[in-house]
C-alpha cells in the first residue's frame, strides 16, 4: 500500500508547497528539489522525437492480410495439383476450372491475371503502409493514413483519457501490438496498429510521460527548451543514470538485443506474465484467482434470471407447449454459454496495478489487453455487491470514464474489479484515487483529531447498516425505500462526494469533486408529501449513477449548496490534466482560484444545518 | 409539505408561503423567462391534448365501453395542462451565481440543477416555429454529462444571444479540464 500513496496525487485541496514534482519513476526518492541533473524521466524511444514514423512492417498482414494469405493458399493449393499432374501424370479430374483452362491453352492468361492481382494487392498494401505514419510531439499525437481518402487525426496529449495496448493472439505471434490513445468523445481515439510489442510499451510510457507535464515542469525550472530528446545534456544524463525502470523494462531488453533467436524471443514474449513485474510494486497489484472468478459468475444476477427463465420454460413445456421448449431452449442455452464464456475469458488473468503513470488494468489469456488510466481520468467509482455475493464478502468496482480505450466492450473498460474481497476493494480504491487514501480533515476544517481517510469512510460505509459518517434518509422515507432507507445517504469529504444506497443490492458511489459536471436536486409529488428530495451528481456517461433517491429536504438542499461551492473550488485547483506538474502552481487563467471560499452569492444564513 | 428551495439561501424558517420559488422577485437574483413563452406552452399543450383526444377516437368508433370516458379524461387532462401553463412558465427560472449557473423548472416535478461555468462544453440556441413567431429562443447549456440537460426556454432572442455571450465569457474565464 505504499506505491499509490507516494505517487503524485489528485491535487484537490492541499497545495504541497515546495515539494518537487515527484517524477513518475520509482527513482523519485533520490531526486531532491532543484536538482535538474538528477535522473529525471526522459523519453526512451526515438518515436517521440516529433518526426513522422511508420508502423510495424507486418501491419498489412495483421490488419487484413489474412485475406491475402487465403488467396495465396488457394492458388498454391490448385497449382499443387497441377504440379503433381505435370510430374506424375495423375488422372484428370473433370469439372476443375483450372483443368478446363489448361485444356484450352489459357494457363498463361490465368496465371498472368492471378499474378497481376497479387502484385496489385501487395503494392496497395505496401503503399497504404508507407502512407500510414504517426508522429508524437510534445503536445500532440498525430496519425496520417489512407491512400485515396487521406485522414489526419491529431489528439492533444493533455486531453488523454487513457492509453491501451492490446495484443490479439495472431499479432502476438508476430510480436506486434496495437496502441490506442483515447481522448474524450465517441470513437475518439488515435489508433496505432500495429507496433512492435516492446516498442508499444516504450511508446506508451513516453506518451504518458509527455502528457504528464513532468518534462514541461522541468523545462520551466531549468529554462531549457522543451525539445528534450535533442537536448544532449538530458540524453546523456538519462543514459548515464539508468533508472531502474528503463533498465528492467522489456523495451531495453529486446530492442537492443534482437539477436538471441527470433523464435526464442517470441516464446519468451508469449509466456511472459501479462503484467511486467518490474512495472508495479507487488503490494499494489490485485489479481483474481480463477476459482473465485468462476464462482462469482455462477452467483451472479444473470444466473438467477437464467434459472427463473429455465423454470418457466420447463413448466410451460410440461403444460403441453412443447414447441416453446425447442424454440427457446437452444438459442437461450447458446446465448447463456456465450455470455459466461465471454465474461470468463475477459476476466481471466486479470490484474490491476498502480504504475507510475496511473492505474493499469490488464486481462486476457490468449489475446491480451491492458489499459492505463492516468490520474484524474476517473469520473465516478461505484462499489457494489449483489445479494448472492454477500456470504462470500465479494465486491465489484466499476467506474465512469470519458472515452474508453481498447478493444473490449464498454463493460470491460469500465470494470475495474470484477470480483474481489474487501481487502482488494481497499487496494483498488487507493489505486483509482490516491487522494482517497490520504487522511482527510473533516469538512469543517477543524483539527483532524482522528485522521480518517475518505477510503476508510467508504469501507466503513459499505457494510454499515446505517450512519458511519453518512447523512441518512429520515425514517419517513420508508414508503419509498422500505428496506434501504436507513442506508440511503450521502457524505462529503475533502475531495469526493459519497453516495450510498441499497439494502439488498448494496451500492456506494464515489464522485471526485473535481470531476463533477453538474448537480441536480428534484422533488416529485410523492417526495414533497414526505418532505424529501432526490439528489443526483452528474458525471460523464457510464455504468455508475450517482444518486440519492431520498434525503431530508433541509439537509439535502444544504448539501446541494455545499457541494456546488466545493465542486467549483475543486475544479479550479485541479491540475490533473498535467498530473506531474507541481500542484502548487495554479493554472494561469483562474480568477476563481482565490481563497477556497464559498461563492459570495448564497451567504448561507444562520438556520443552515450545515 | 414544504417546497424545494435549493439554489436559494435556505430560509431560516421553512415556511412554504415565504418560499421564493412561487414568487420570483427581482432582488434575489432569480430571472424568469419571457411571459410570451406562455404562448408556446399553450400551443404545445394544445397539440399534445389533441393527439391524446385523437387516440381515443378509434375506441369510440369501435363502440368499446371505455371510449367516451377515455375522451373525457383526455379533455380534462388537456384543460388542466392548458390552465397550468402560466404557472409552469413562471416556475422556470435561472440565476447566474459567481461560479455556477442554477436552473430550475417544474411545479409538480420540481428540478433544480447547478452547473459550474467551467464545465460548459458548448451552448446551443434553438428556435422552434412558434417561439420564432413570438421572437423567443431556447438556450441549451451542454456539459460532458448527457444528463445535465439545462435548457432555458422562452428567452427573448436578443437576451438569449447576450446570455450566450456572457456564459461563454464566464466559461472562458473559469476554464477547467474535463
Amino acid at each position: 500500500m505504499t506505491a499509490p500513496d507516494a505517487r503524485p496525487s489528485d491535487p484537490s485541496d492541499d497545495p504541497t508547497p515546495p515539494t518537487p514534482p515527484t517524477p513518475p519513476v520509482p527513482a523519485a526518492a533520490e531526486s531532491e528539489p532543484a536538482a535538474p541533473p538528477a535522473p529525471a524521466p526522459t523519453p526512451t524511444t526515438e518515436l517521440t522525437d516529433g518526426e513522422w514514423h511508420r508502423l510495424h512492417p507486418a501491419t498489412p498482414l495483421l490488419r487484413g492480410g489474412i485475406v491475402l494469405i487465403a488467396i495465396l493458399g488457394f492458388v498454391l493449393a490448385n497449382f499443387r495439383e497441377r504440379l503433381v499432374d505435370w510430374v506424375f501424370g495423375a488422372p484428370e479430374l473433370p469439372g476443375d476450372p483450372l483443368q478446363t483452362a489448361y485444356e484450352r491453352g489459357q494457363i498463361g492468361w490465368i496465371s498472368l491475371i492471378v499474378v497481376a492481382a497479387l502484385v496489385v494487392g501487395v503494392v496497395s498494401f505496401y503503399v497504404s503502409w508507407r502512407l500510414h505514419t504517426f508522429r508524437v510531439g510534445d503536445d500532440v499525437v498525430e496519425v496520417r493514413s489512407g491512400v485515396l481518402f487521406r485522414t489526419h487525426r491529431r489528439a492533444r496529449l493533455d486531453r488523454i483519457q487513457g492509453v491501451s495496448i492490446s495484443r490479439p493472439f495472431f499479432a502476438r505471434l508476430f510480436g506486434a501490438a496495437r496502441l490506442e490513445v483515447s481522448v474524450a468523445g465517441q470513437d475518439a481515439k488515435v489508433q496505432l496498429a500495429y507496433l512492435g510489442s516492446a516498442q508499444a510499451d516504450a511508446l506508451r510510457r513516453d506518451v504518458l510521460l509527455l502528457a504528464s507535464g513532468a518534462q514541461l515542469a522541468r523545462a520551466q525550472e531549468t529554462g531549457a527548451p522543451i525539445a528534450l530528446p535533442l537536448d544532449p545534456a538530458a540524453v546523456a544524463a538519462a543514459q548515464a543514470a539508468p533508472a531502474p525502470e528503463t533498465a528492467t523494462a522489456p523495451a531495453g531488453a529486446s530492442d537492443h538485443h534482437p539477436h538471441p533467436g527470433l523464435v526464442n524471443q517470441r516464446m519468451r514474449e508469449l509466456l511472459a506474465p501479462e503484467l511486467d513485474p518490474a512495472l508495479a510494486a507487488p503490494s499494489s497489484v490485485v489479481k483474481i484467482p480463477p476459482g473465485r472468478l468462476i464462482l462469482s459468475l455462477v452467483l451472479s444476477g444473470f444466473t438467477v434470471v437464467l434459472l427463473i427463465v429455465a423454470v418457466f420454460i420447463v413448466v410451460s413445456s410440461m403444460m403441453g407447449r412443447r414447441e416453446l421448449f425447442v424454440i427457446l431452449i437452444v438459442p437461450g442455452l447458446a446465448a447463456a454459454i456465450g455470455y459466461y464464456f465471454n465474461r470468463f475469458t475477459k476476466s481471466l488473468r486479470y490484474s490491476i496495478a498502480g504504475t507510475p503513470d496511473g492505474v493499469r488494468v490488464g486481462f486476457g489469456l490468449l489475446s491480451t489487453s491492458n489499459d492505463t488510466l492516468p490520474p484524474g481520468r476517473i469520473h465516478a467509482i461505484e462499489v457494489s455487491q449483489p445479494l448472492l455475493w454477500r456470504p462470500a464478502g465479494w465486491w465489484m468496482i466499476r467506474i465512469n470514464r470519458a472515452g474508453a480505450a481498447g478493444e473490449g466492450s464498454a463493460q470491460t473498460s469500465t470494470t475495474m474489479l470484477p470480483v474481489g474481497t474487501l481487502d482488494d476493494v481497499r487496494t483498488v480504491l487507493g489505486l483509482l484515487l490516491p487522494s482517497l487514501a490520504k487522511p482527510a480533515a473533516p469538512a469543517t476544517g477543524e483539527a483532524p483529531a482522528d485522521p480518517v481517510s475518505t477510503r476508510d469512510i467508504v469501507l466503513a460505509g459499505l457494510t454499515a447498516r446505517a450512519g458511519e459518517g453518512f447523512t441518512d434518509a429520515p425514517r419517513r422515507a420508508w414508503p419509498i425505500r422500505p428496506f434501504s432507507w436507513r442506508r440511503t445517504g450521502f457524505a462529503v469529504t475533502d475531495d469526493a462526494i459519497l453516495l450510498r444506497s441499497g439494502f439488498v443490492w448494496r451500492h456506494l458511489s464515489v464522485v471526485p469533486l473535481a470531476r463533477v459536471q453538474s448537480l441536480r436536486i428534484t422533488q416529485g409529488p410523492l417526495l414533497r408529501m414526505l418532505d424529501l428530495v432526490d439528489l443526483a451528481v452528474q458525471t460523464v456517461a457510464g455504468p455508475v449513477r450517482a444518486r440519492v433517491p431520498a434525503a431530508d429536504r433541509v439537509a439535502g438542499t444544504a448539501a446541494f449548496e455545499l457541494w456546488a461551492s466545493r465542486v467549483v473550488d475543486a475544479a479550479s485547483t485541479d491540475t490533473s490534466h498535467r498530473w506531474a506538474t507541481p500542484s502548487a502552481q495554479p493554472t494561469p487563467p483562474t480568477p476563481t482560484a482565490q481563497p477556497t471560499q464559498a461563492p459570495p452569492a448564497p451567504p448561507t444564513p444562520e438556520g443552515d444545518p450545515r | 409539505m414544504s417546497r424545494l428551495t435549493a439554489g436559494d439561501p435556505v430560509p431560516p424558517d421553512p415556511d412554504p408561503a415565504a418560499s421564493p420559488l412561487d414568487t420570483p422577485g427581482e432582488d434575489d437574483g432569480w430571472r424568469g423567462v419571457s411571459p410570451k413563452f406562455v404562448g408556446v406552452e399553450l400551443v404545445s399543450s394544445l397539440i399534445g391534448g389533441l393527439v391524446l383526444c385523437a387516440i381515443t377516437v378509434p375506441f369510440i368508433l369501435l363502440r368499446t365501453w371505455f371510449g367516451w370516458p377515455a375522451l373525457a379524461v383526455a379533455v380534462v387532462i388537456t384543460i388542466v395542462t392548458l390552465a397550468l401553463a402560466p404557472r409552469r412558465v413562471r416556475a422556470i427560472g435561472y440565476r447566474l451565481r459567481a461560479d455556477d449557473l442554477v436552473f430550475r423548472r417544474g411545479i409538480m416535478f420540481h428540478r433544480v440543477v447547478s452547473v459550474p461555468y467551467g464545465r460548459m462544453q458548448l451552448i446551443d440556441i434553438n428556435r422552434g416555429p412558434v417561439a420564432r413567431a413570438l421572437g423567443l429562443a431556447e438556450l441549451k447549456f451542454v456539459t460532458a454529462a448527457a444528463a445535465t440537460g439545462v435548457a432555458i426556454p422562452g428567452l427573448v432572442a436578443a437576451d438569449a444571444d447576450a446570455l450566450r455571450d456572457r456564459l461563454v465569457e464566464l466559461a472562458e474565464s473559469r476554464r477547467v479540464g474535463l
